[in-house]
């Protein structure tokens, strides 16, 4: 049971790695994309003080959207995923393993860099940790939520746009209450509250979000 | 044994066949034959579970493949007209990754063996995009010396591809595997030197 998780999980980091100009242009367009705003709302450091939290989430937000498509798309064209989905093992151990890479390598990055961007945007210290911590918790739920997405877009045409218009819409909780986590903070009324509630939905969708992948893989290459 | 009652298969909205049954017993080869288009890949993935028939059902053991998937996927191997190697990894790493994640224990030695037996020992450490057409179907096939635990294969096409030598030594490989008292069922459009001639099952026979 744990070996077919391994398997899966070593071999996507691998291909990661491999091919880790796909995960660098990820990562570009998240630092580019926070880099725009000052450019477009002026740089007034009250101003960009104030949207720093919002523009962090919403760019790392975009940034899992644009690498969403990979997670299934070349296993479902080379056949992997018809031999996976005739593995003995439990289809939800395997998509388990291909959304924890998927977050190793695409979401992870994107949290290691948010500091850095966070004191671009003059955010105020105390409320990196929160940061850090908000998108920790909150970019595996957009990974787990959007793996149920691309699984039913998968093989379809102009499947990229329908993945965005089915996925943003259940994106926007965790993009509440991680925004707000740091707002929160700054304003002195504390995180807790907001943290709790991603930490809920991140175990709501470790719960359920597995379940319906591997549903949706199963009609997707029926 | 494989039990096969009533099927019918839908593509689109196009019924391609219907009542279409068989059994598969211990030992037994079946060639799948029909013109092009008639619904013999269809078949195998109805037969796999990989697709839902339209009516109908196929039974492993007597019980409904539905009911008994995981046993049923156990002693299933599928090669299908994909191969399933990604084109970052190695020949190597790509059986290890073929059979470590449906559930065999298969250490590295034995994949190179299967490697080698199969004609590939020149290739083990090239990416896999640089493989010939042949070359990337031997690497699929290279995991039938790793399951002759799986009592029934199914294979898409398996000769496609392959030269003369090659589809001597595989056509030698699954008669051994029916001597065992496994089951093989596959498509083909060519003639293949068998230890003894496999049944026929004609899918035109059942279109609609």
């Amino acid at each position: 049971m744990l070996s077919t998780f391994l398997a899966v999980l070593r071999r996507d980091l691998l291909l990661a790695w491999r091919g880790r100009a796909d995960v660098l242009v990820t990562l570009a367009f998240f630092i580019i994309v926070v880099c725009l705003f000052p450019f477009g709302v002026g740089a007034e450091p009250n101003l960009l003080r104030a949207i720093a939290p919002g523009v962090l989430w919403v760019a790392a937000l975009l940034a899992c959207l644009l690498s969403l498509h990979r997670l299934f798309a070349q296993d479902h064209v080379d056949g992997t995923l018809e031999q996976l989905l005739l593995s003995s093992e439990s289809a939800v151990l395997w998509v388990g393993a291909k959304v924890l890479a998927f977050w190793l390598s695409t979401g992870l990055p994107v949290v290691a860099v948010a500091p850095a961007l966070a004191l671009l945007l003059d955010l105020e210290q105390g409320g990196l940790p929160v940061l850090v911590l908000s998108l920790t918790l909150g970019t595996p739920t957009l990974a787990l939520l959007g793996a149920v997405g691309a699984a039913l877009t998968l093989g379809l045409r102009g499947g990229g746009m329908l993945l965005a218009l089915l996925v943003l819409p259940l994106f926007v909780p965790v993009l509440i209450f991680g925004a707000g986590a740091v707002e929160a903070e700054l304003s002195g009324t504390g995180a807790a509250a907001h943290l709790l509630l991603l930490g809920g939905g991140l175990a709501g969708a470790l719960a359920l979000a597995p379940w319906a992948c591997a549903a949706a893989l199963r009609i997707s290459t029926e | 044994m494989l039990e096969v009652q009533d099927l019918a298969c839908l593509k689109g909205d196009r019924l391609l066949f219907r009542d279409l049954a068989f059994r598969l017993q211990a030992g037994d080869l079946l060639r799948v034959a029909g013109p092009n288009g008639v619904g013999k890949t269809s078949l195998l993935r109805l037969v796999t579970g990989l697709a839902m028939p339209e009516a109908g059902e196929v039974r492993w053991q007597g019980e409904s493949i539905r009911r008994v998937r995981e046993a049923f996927h156990g002693e299933l191997l599928y090669l299908g007209h994909l191969a399933a190697l990604n084109d970052l990894l190695t020949p190597l790493e790509n059986l290890r990754f073929a059979t470590s994640a449906v559930g065999d224990a298969v250490d590295e030695e034995a994949c190179m063996q299967a490697l080698v037996r199969i004609g590939l020992g020149n290739q083990l450490d090239l990416p896999a995009r640089v493989l010939s057409a042949g070359q990337r179907r031997r690497v699929g096939l290279a995991r039938l010396f790793l399951s002759a635990g799986r009592r029934l294969w199914v294979l898409d096409e398996p000769f496609t591809a392959l030269d003369v030598h090659a589809v001597a030594d595989l056509a030698a490989t699954l008669s051994d595997h029916c001597a065992a008292g496994g089951m093989v069922m596959l498509t083909t459009h060519q003639d293949a030197p068998f230890a003894r001639p496999p049944a026929v099952l004609d899918v035109g026979a059942f279109a609609c």
